[in-house]
C-alpha cells in the first residue's frame, strides 16, 4: 500500500497518526467539532488562564439519568476528533476503529466525549491562540500547563454539558495518564478507568526524548523565542522532533518487519547525503513533513513539558497513598503492550500494584504485539474484546441503561 | 507454541475428574459448596475462568483471577471476570493482609516454582486457602511405575515426562505431611476419581484431592 506521501507500509498508514483498514461494524458518520467558552481556569503554576476555549466532539446519546457518559482522552498529537469524519475528509478520527456503533465504545449504548487538551493547537486554547490583548498569538506568553490542568479544564466542560458522573475515563499514552489523573482528582465522579500504554509519572528516559524534541524546535532559527506566528515556522525543528518521536513509537521488531534495510527508490547505495538511501529514512522524513502541516511547534513544547511534569503522586506520598481516596467499587482495566519500550509494561504494573494495595478491582493485560507504543492505536481487536466486556460489566454493576 | 497451549488446555479441563449434572467438575462443585456467599476470592491460575465464573454466578463472590496465558485471559474477561495477566509467583505481596476470604490454587500449585512462598503468601492475604492437586499415588500410577517401569501417564496426570507443566509430583499423603510440617491446618478435604467422589483410601483411589486450609494459629 502506498499513501499520499509515497511511503510503503503494511497495516499502519503512515501519512498521519491515523490508521486505515481497521474499521469494522460502522461509523458514527460526519461529525463536527464544537467549542465551549469559559471565563477562567486556575492553573497549577499559580497563574490563571483567561479566557478559555475547549474544542470537543460528542457521539451517541446521553441517557435519561446521565449515567452512560464516557470521556476519551487523546495522546500528545491527538485531538477531539476521535471518530467519524469531518465534512469532506477521507480520513476518520484517530480512534475510529474503537468508537462507533457496535465497536468497543459502542455509540448505541454510550455517550462519548473527547476534547482537545489545553495547550494544544486543535481548537482548545494554546500558544497559537490569540492573546487576550488582541495583538498576536500568545507564543510563550501562554502559561505552562500540566496534565492536572488539562483534566481541570475537562471538568469545566463536563459541568457545562451537565454530566455529573462518568461511566468510564479512557485513554492511551498521555490520554491514559489523564485518565489516572481523573480518578485521583475527581474520585467520586469516575465509575471506571482504562489507562492504556502509560505511566503514573514520566521516567528520565521519557523526559530525555521529549527534551531532544524541544531542543530541536528551540534551536531552529525560525522559532524566534516562540514568536514566529505570521512568519516562517520552525518547521525543521518540529520535523526532527516528530522523527525522534516516531522512532520511540515503533519497535526494533516492527521496524525490521516494515522496512528492513530496503533502499528507497534505488538499487544501490547513493554514496551521498542529498538523497535518501533507506526506506526507514523516507518514512521518518514523511512523518515529519506531514506533522508540520497539522501541528504547532509551541504546542509541542507545552504538551511535552506537561507530560514530563506529570507525577500522579503530586506530593501525596506513595502511589498507594495517592490512590487511597478512590472508592472501592471503582473498576480498572490497565493495558500494556509487550513491545512498547517507551512506556514499558513495568510502568503499567506499578499502577496495578498500587491499585491492588488499595484493594481495588483491576484487570491487567500485557498484550503481545510487535508495534511498540503505537500498539494502542493498532491492536484494536484485542482492545475491543477487553474494553467491550469491561464496560458491559461496569455498566451492569452501576445499573446503567443505554439511551433509548 | 501450539504444543504448550495444548497441554495447558488439558490441565485446565481437569482431565479425569468426574462431572456433576450440569457438566461442572466435582472438585469445582465442592469448592462452590465450601465458599461462603458474597465472599472475596482470588483464583491463582484461573485459566479461562470456569471456576471463578461458577463462584460469581452461584455464590455472588467478588472474584479476581491470575493467569499467565494471554489467550485464556481474553476468555476469562469475556466471562465478565477481572483478571491479572501474569505469573502467580509475582504480585501476591502487593495485597494487604486479609484482603480475601479465599485464595484458590486449583490444579496450579504443582506448577508453581515457589511452593512454600506462594502458600504462605496466600494464607497471609486470605483467611482460607483452597488447593486442589492431582494425586501422584493413584493406583494406576503406582502400577505403571511398578510393572512398566515408566513414569506414569494417567487421566489426572496426562503428560509425558518431557512435556508436563507439573514441576512437582505430589501425592495426597505428601500433602498431609507438608501441611503438618508447615503448621497449616487442613479444615476440610474432598477426594475425587474418574467415577465420582472417593471416600476411603484416597491416597490409593483418588485422582485428585481438594483441601481447605488455614494457618494453624488462626482461630
Amino acid at each position: 500500500m502506498r499513501s499520499a506521501g509515497g511511503c510503503a507500509v503494511n497495516s499502519i498508514v503512515v501519512s498521519d497518526y491515523y490508521i486505515e483498514g481497521q474499521s469494522f461494524d460502522g461509523s458514527v458518520g460526519v461529525v463536527e467539532t464544537q467549542y465551549a467558552e469559559f471565563s477562567e481556569l486556575p492553573l497549577d503554576s499559580g497563574l490563571m488562564l483567561s479566557p478559555l476555549t475547549i474544542a470537543y466532539e460528542i457521539h451517541g446519546a446521553l441517557n435519561d439519568n446521565g449515567s452512560n457518559a464516557i470521556l476519551i482522552l487523546h495522546a500528545l498529537s491527538g485531538d477531539a476528533h476521535v471518530a467519524g469524519y469531518h465534512e469532506g475528509d477521507i480520513r476518520p478520527g484517530w480512534w475510529d476503529a474503537m468508537v462507533g456503533p457496535g465497536k468497543a465504545f459502542d455509540t448505541n449504548q454510550y455517550f462519548i466525549i473527547c476534547s482537545n487538551v489545553i495547550g494544544g493547537c486543535k481548537g482548545s486554547s494554546g500558544p497559537s491562540s490569540l492573546h487576550p490583548s488582541g495583538d498576536r498569538p500568545y507564543g510563550l506568553r501562554f502559561p505552562v500547563v500540566t496534565l492536572p490542568d488539562m483534566v481541570r479544564a475537562q471538568k469545566l466542560l463536563l459541568d457545562r454539558l451537565g454530566i455529573e458522573r462518568l461511566l468510564a475515563v479512557c485513554g492511551g499514552s498521555m490520554g491514559g495518564m489523564q485518565a489516572l489523573q481523573w480518578v485521583v482528582a475527581y474520585p467520586e465522579m469516575v465509575g471506571s478507568c482504562i489507562p492504556i500504554a502509560c505511566t503514573h509519572r514520566h521516567s528520565p528516559m521519557q523526559i530525555a526524548f521529549n527534551e531532544v524534541g524541544r531542543q530541536a524546535i528551540m534551536r531552529d532559527p525560525s522559532w524566534k523565542g516562540g514568536d514566529y506566528y505570521g512568519g516562517a515556522s520552525p518547521d525543521a525543528g518540529l520535523t526532527v522532533a516528530r522523527m525522534i518521536g516516531h522512532v520511540t513509537y515503533l519497535s526494533d521488531e516492527s521496524m525490521r518487519e516494515k522496512f528492513g534495510r530496503r533502499l528507497r527508490d534505488k538499487e544501490v547505495l547513493g554514496y551521498d547525503f542529498a538523497s535518501i538511501d533507506f526506506e526507514v529514512e523516507s518514512y521518518l522524513k514523511h512523518q515529519g513533513e506531514v506533522f508540520i502541516r497539522r501541528f504547532d511547534a509551541n504546542s509541542y513544547l507545552y504538551i511535552t513539558k506537561a507530560l514530563d511534569y506529570f507525577d500522579l503522586r503530586n506530593g501525596l506520598g506513595t502511589l498507594v497513598e495517592a490512590l487511597s481516596d478512590v472508592p472501592v467499587d471503582t473498576r480498572f482495566l490497565v493495558i500494556a503492550f509487550s513491545s512498547d519500550w517507551l512506556y514499558p509494561a513495568y510502568q503499567s504494573k506499578e499502577i496495578v500494584r498500587a491499585l491492588k494495595g488499595n484493594g481495588l478491582d483491576c484487570t491487567y493485560l500485557d498484550i503481545h504485539s510487535s508495534f511498540g507504543h503505537d500498539s494502542f492505536l493498532v491492536e484494536t481487536t484485542q482492545q475491543t474484546h477487553l474494553i467491550k466486556n469491561f464496560l458491559s460489566v461496569t455498566a451492569r454493576r452501576l445499573g446503567v441503561k443505554s439511551a433509548g | 507454541m501450539p504444543d504448550s497451549t495444548a497441554t495447558c488446555n488439558l490441565s485446565s479441563t481437569g482431565a479425569g475428574i468426574a462431572r456433576g449434572a450440569n457438566g461442572e467438575r466435582l472438585d469445582h462443585l465442592f469448592i462452590v459448596d465450601v465458599v461462603e456467599q458474597g465472599s472475596r476470592v482470588l483464583d491463582l491460575g484461573c485459566g479461562r475462568g470456569t471456576l471463578l465464573k461458577l463462584l460469581v454466578d452461584r455464590k455472588g463472590v467478588r472474584g479476581t483471577g491470575v493467569e499467565i496465558v494471554e489467550e485464556k485471559v481474553y476468555d476469562a474477561v469475556g466471562k465478565g471476570l477481572s483478571v491479572y495477566h501474569g505469573d502467580i509467583d509475582e504480585g501476591l505481596s502487593d495485597y494487604p493482609a486479609g484482603m480475601f476470604d479465599y485464595v484458590i490454587l486449583s490444579q496450579t500449585l504443582q506448577q508453581a516454582r515457589e511452593t512454600v512462598l506462594v502458600m504462605q503468601e496466600a494464607l497471609r492475604v486470605a483467611h482460607y486457602l483452597i488447593v486442589s492437586l492431582p494425586n501422584f499415588a493413584h493406583w494406576n500410577a503406582r502400577l505403571q511405575l511398578m510393572f512398566k517401569g515408566r513414569a506414569p501417564v494417567t487421566k489426572s496426570l496426562p503428560y509425558q515426562w518431557y512435556d508436563t507443566p507439573n514441576i512437582h509430583s505430589v501425592s495426597i499423603q505428601d500433602f498431609y505431611v507438608f501441611a503438618r510440617e508447615h503448621h497449616i491446618d487442613i479444615v476440610r478435604a474432598f477426594y475425587v476419581g474418574g467415577r465420582g467422589r472417593v471416600g476411603f483410601w484416597p491416597n490409593l483411589r483418588a485422582q485428585h484431592g481438594v483441601f481447605v486450609l488455614r494457618h494453624a494459629d488462626d482461630v
